[in-house]
């Protein structure tokens, strides 16, 4: 037999880079198509062994089940190969720069988890006597301490799961505590700028909404806010850092202004990234403030939660924290779980708001954090984290539109879509493109207040050199869309595991689960 | 600091292109007095060995569950959960993405979510699920708030079967949010006439499947009851792996089924994170809160998955949102269907007759203790009994043995008489014959 005196060839040949590739399976190379479980499993098959329990007569008061539930089952090696697979089809933070505006797409340290699983505080029910769970009921207390530190509030309630129920844990306290005035108000202020979830939590609690409307700069002026309070307003509901990315520079006025009016200042949290160790909120004026664990102390966000949002009060709120909350009993640590006991306690919660007594995973991996950076960590954290979305504004603002000019920003940078006026490419289009080039896009289209926003939030956690790949990709792309090469962000992305999806076709006809086919279903019966 | 990557030198360098002579410059927009120079009460960065002494430390001032005979349930249940679970909810690609918004580069969260929909759906026999709530209680409240929107109704009715913390959320959801609510007394037996209750405001009437105490009544004449009066039916699962077993809530005429989906795929935690299952009818679907996943088409014609019907939700709506939900509980319904995936039908079933025959083991073993009778008649893995002393000191007591007997109602309903001698009792696939052995001697000695 002849040697092959070629070899493997090294370089790719000319046919392929032609043109779409189509493969048999379907699968591209490492992206391989992965079918539902529903497709693939089957009733009888499992991947737990179970020991057959002895046969008894159920005590189930004649409730069996009858007919089949129709769960399909794999073995381990089905199931990892399944979910290893579909886990490839998603962006995450520790594949690539993650720069969504407003969700501080941080590093989530690994320590954090490994901690979040020690059995003490993993393997411990929310219900045990409370003496065999000091360990937890004191770590707690401890990320309570912490809380109050950095925010220089008085008291805290851990027990909201998100950010959007921390609104309504403070947007309770503040109705509480009018009524325990007894003053009734009915309108909120919200910015035009603000979270979705401001006013859709404001008018869940009854209140109208009065919209407050941003000035030239993007932040609120205090002329306008004191325009818009009267007896009626019970709260203003304010971000800061502002959606814009801004420092409301303002605040301490309308702190002021809004307390004079026997109002409460609500400050989303949203944002506090930016100024952990550099402000504290209640050193400002601020009521009630929720804290999102999973932006600001990097708890993971988990392809969509679970959050965190421990809510921090102020001395005027503080007394109307609902249940549960921890005290120090002498050397032992205790949960208040009962509104009862608060009141004797001279306190008077609003309620409960979940079960038990909070999102304790997150508080472990949230405190983990803070031990890890200590105070010069977190400053360190905040200042690098305003010094990159700065970073970004720099090397991009001659190319790209500041909507209200060229400003330091806080941790987040926003521009528009000026700079693709006429250009036929839109956010859309460009941050599809972003895509391709294999970055998670930043945030479009929000706020709504600007026109085709884009909202970019670095986080710390990037090196120089990420940073400056990021800008000369997005230089790229600008000058691209300038260049009229539309066809790139049109078709935009082709390197994905999926191409654009119609999304106008799912909501048309909605299709929210799997369904069995019908003709085998006939089939079968 | 191990978790910042920037150097002195490149902040310098930044700091230079940026235009500003110190990293202060660019907090300009502060107000005067207000930018700290330090956080001088916190003790400053540690490394990781510290950090994990000092938290180990705390941790051992706990019990865990693992380490004793445990019979805790009362909403929270502790199952064995197979390795394969944990290990893949913490893959980065699962761990550190968001939620799906750039549907091209989320196909796994999506269609994992599409998955987890189509399970709770089968699960609770009902026709569509969301992508999840953050937990139980949560969906509950939340549950109620849609059966006001449906009925236009401003009254609900809560079975005095329903977790005493989940009738808190929703009576403080109530009365925050200007509707109310009649919450019927405990009702360990699941004896109360709930339709006799129901009236021509009722939006709906809220039945926990197995109750509180573990009771297990039929759903049928309620839902009935409540449809008679233009009312809807809200049944609350906390045990999820009883549906293996039971008759599923969508089968007896609910309309909406909010349940906790903890016990599969996800570890006690102290109370979270956990993971709310909210199912209902298809005719419903745009009252519904949360996110949903739905099936569609790319550019090419391959399906894949996207976030749909956002034009409820806050982020498109505003104040005229369904909800103000914006998180759901991702990465614990991740594990919720990985470990349902694993168990499939046959070892769900399985897994729940082991609990039930568990439950039952423990039941006649407990009630042959003198002092004690157990007061569930139909039950699942969750019964409640009745001692001859007080609840929370004979816990106590179990406690100082080395034995984490249940939880006394009392703790839930403090203040509320005919309580007071009432253990809520779990057992699960986790015991073994030497726990529920353990468990009998030490209720004997502190009887």
């Amino acid at each position: 037999m002849a040697m092959n005196t070629q070899g493997r060839p090294t370089t790719p040949g000319a046919s392929m880079l032609d043109g779409e590739v189509r493969t048999f399976t379907g699968n591209r190379g490492l992206d391989h198509e992965e079918p539902l479980i529903f497709e693939r499993g089957s009733l009888e098959k499992t991947g737990v062994d179970l020991p057959e329990p002895k046969a008894v007569k159920p005590r189930l008061g004649g409730l069996e089940r009858t007919g089949a539930i129709g769960l399909p089952g794999l073995t381990e090696p089905e199931a990892m190969r399944h979910y290893v697979r579909l886990s490839r089809k998603n962006y995450a933070i520790d594949s690539g720069l993650y720069p969504l505006g407003s969700c501080t797409m941080k590093h989530n340290p690994r320590l954090n988890e490994k901690m979040a699983r020690v059995p003490g505080f993993g393997d411990v029910h929310p219900l045990q006597p409370q003496q065999t769970v000091q360990g937890a009921i004191a770590l707690m207390q401890m990320l309570s301490g912490y809380l109050l530190e950095l925010t220089g509030m008085k008291a805290v309630a851990l027990s909201p799961k998100a950010g959007a129920h921390g609104e309504l844990c403070g947007m309770i306290a503040i109705k509480a505590a009018h009524e325990a005035a007894g003053s009734k108000r009915s309108v909120v202020l919200v910015p035009e700028s603000a979270h979705g979830t401001n006013p859709a939590t404001a008018a869940f609690m009854g209140y109208g909404v009065r919209s407050i409307p941003a000035r030239e700069d993007g932040t609120v002026a205090v002329e306008v806010v004191r325009a818009a309070l009267g007896p009626d307003v019970a709260a203003i509901m304010l971000t800061n850092p502002n959606t814009c990315g801004l420092f409301e520079p303002e605040v301490v006025a309308i702190a002021k202004a809004v307390h004079e009016a026997g109002a409460y200042f609500y400050c989303d949290g949203a944002n506090f990234n930016a100024i952990v160790g550099k402000v504290r909120p209640g050193d400002l004026g601020v009521d009630a403030m929720h804290i999102n664990l999973h932006k600001t102390f990097s708890t993971p966000h988990g392809g969509g939660g679970p959050g965190s949002g421990p809510v921090v009060f102020s001395e005027a709120l503080a007394r109307f924290a609902p249940v549960p909350f921890g005290i120090r009993d002498g050397e032992r640590f205790r949960l208040v779980e009962d509104i009862g006991e608060a009141e004797r306690r001279g306190l008077k919660p609003f309620g409960r708001l979940t079960a038990f007594h909070g999102q304790m995973g997150m508080f472990v991996r949230a405190l983990t954090y803070m031990l890890s950076h200590g105070a010069d960590g977190m400053r360190q954290a905040s200042e690098d984290a305003v010094l990159s979305a700065n970073y970004v504004r720099a090397g991009l603002r001659d190319l790209f539109t500041q909507p209200f000019g060229d400003q330091p920003c806080m941790h987040e940078v926003l521009f528009d879509d000026r700079f693709l006026q006429d250009t036929g490419v839109t956010t859309l289009d460009f941050a599809k493109a972003m895509i391709d080039e294999g970055y998670h896009p930043m945030t479009v289209y929000f706020p709504l207040v600007v026109h085709g926003a884009m909202l970019i939030e670095p986080t710390e956690s990037e090196s120089k050199d990420s940073l400056d790949l990021f800008i000369a990709t997005l230089r790229h792309l600008a000058e691209a869309a300038r260049r009229g090469d539309v066809e790139r962000f049109k078709q935009a992305p082709r390197l994905a595991p999926r191409r654009r999806l119609d999304e106008t076709r799912a909501a048309r006809e909605p299709k929210l689960r799997w369904q069995p086919d019908p003709a085998r279903r006939q089939a079968a019966e | 600091m191990r978790y910042l990557p920037l150097e002195p030198a490149d902040r310098q360098a930044m700091l230079a292109s940026i235009g500003v002579p110190e990293i202060d410059a660019l907090f300009d927009a502060v107000p005067p007095g207000k930018l700290m120079k330090e956080l001088p009460n916190l003790p400053r960065a540690k490394g990781e060995l510290e950090v994990e002494r000092e938290l180990m430390r705390l941790a051992a001032r706990s019990v865990p569950a693992g380490s004793a005979p445990f019979f805790i349930g009362a909403g929270a249940y502790r199952h064995h959960v197979p390795a394969a679970v944990d290990h893949l909810i913490q893959r980065s690609e699962f761990l550190t993405s968001y939620t799906p918004y750039q549907p091209e580069i989320s196909q796994g969260t999506l269609q994992v979510l599409f998955e987890f929909q189509t399970q709770v759906a089968m699960l609770t026999g009902m026709e569509v699920a969301n992508a999840s709530m953050y937990d139980g209680s949560t969906a509950c409240g939340e549950a109620v708030l849609m059966a006001h929107r449906i009925t236009r109704r401003r009254k609900a009715l809560l079975a005095g079967g329903l977790h005493p913390h989940y009738r808190s959320v929703v009576e403080t959801l109530a009365h925050w949010g200007g509707s109310s609510v009649v919450s019927l007394e405990p009702d360990p037996a699941g004896t109360e006439d709930i339709a006799a209750r129901i009236d021509a405001d009722t939006s709906c009437v809220v039945v926990q499947y197995p109750s509180f105490y573990g009771t297990i009544r039929d759903l049928k004449p309620i839902a009935d009851a409540a449809h008679a009066k233009g009312a809807l039916l809200v049944a609350v699962v906390t045990e999820a792996v009883a549906l293996g077993m039971l008759k599923p809530p969508g089968e007896m005429g609910a309309d909406i089924v909010a349940a906790e989906g903890q016990s599969i795929g996800n570890g006690l935690n102290f109370g979270g994170p956990y993971v709310g299952l909210f199912a209902t009818r298809e005719k419903f679907v745009r009252q519904m809160p949360g996110r949903l996943a739905g099936e569609t088409l790319d550019a090419e014609g391959r399906r894949g998955y996207v976030l749909t019907l956002s034009t409820r939700e806050q982020h498109i709506r505003r104040e005229k949102a369904t909800s103000n939900i914006c998180t759901n509980s991702g990465l614990c319904a991740l594990a919720f269907t990985i470990h349902m995936t694993l168990l499939g039908e046959a070892g769900l079933r399985r897994l729940a007759r082991i609990n039930h025959v568990n439950a039952m083991a423990l039941a006649d073993q407990l009630a042959k203790v003198r002092g004690v009778e157990v007061v569930t008649p139909a039950y699942f893995n969750e019964f409640t009994i009745r001692v001859a002393a007080d609840a929370q000191n004979t816990i106590d007591a179990l406690a100082k043995k080395g034995v984490m007997g249940g939880v006394p109602v009392s703790r839930l309903e403090p203040g509320r008489s005919g309580v007071r001698d009432l253990i809520v009792v779990a057992a699960t696939e986790i015991n073994t014959d030497e726990d529920r052995a353990a468990y009998v001697e030490a209720l004997q000695e502190v009887l």
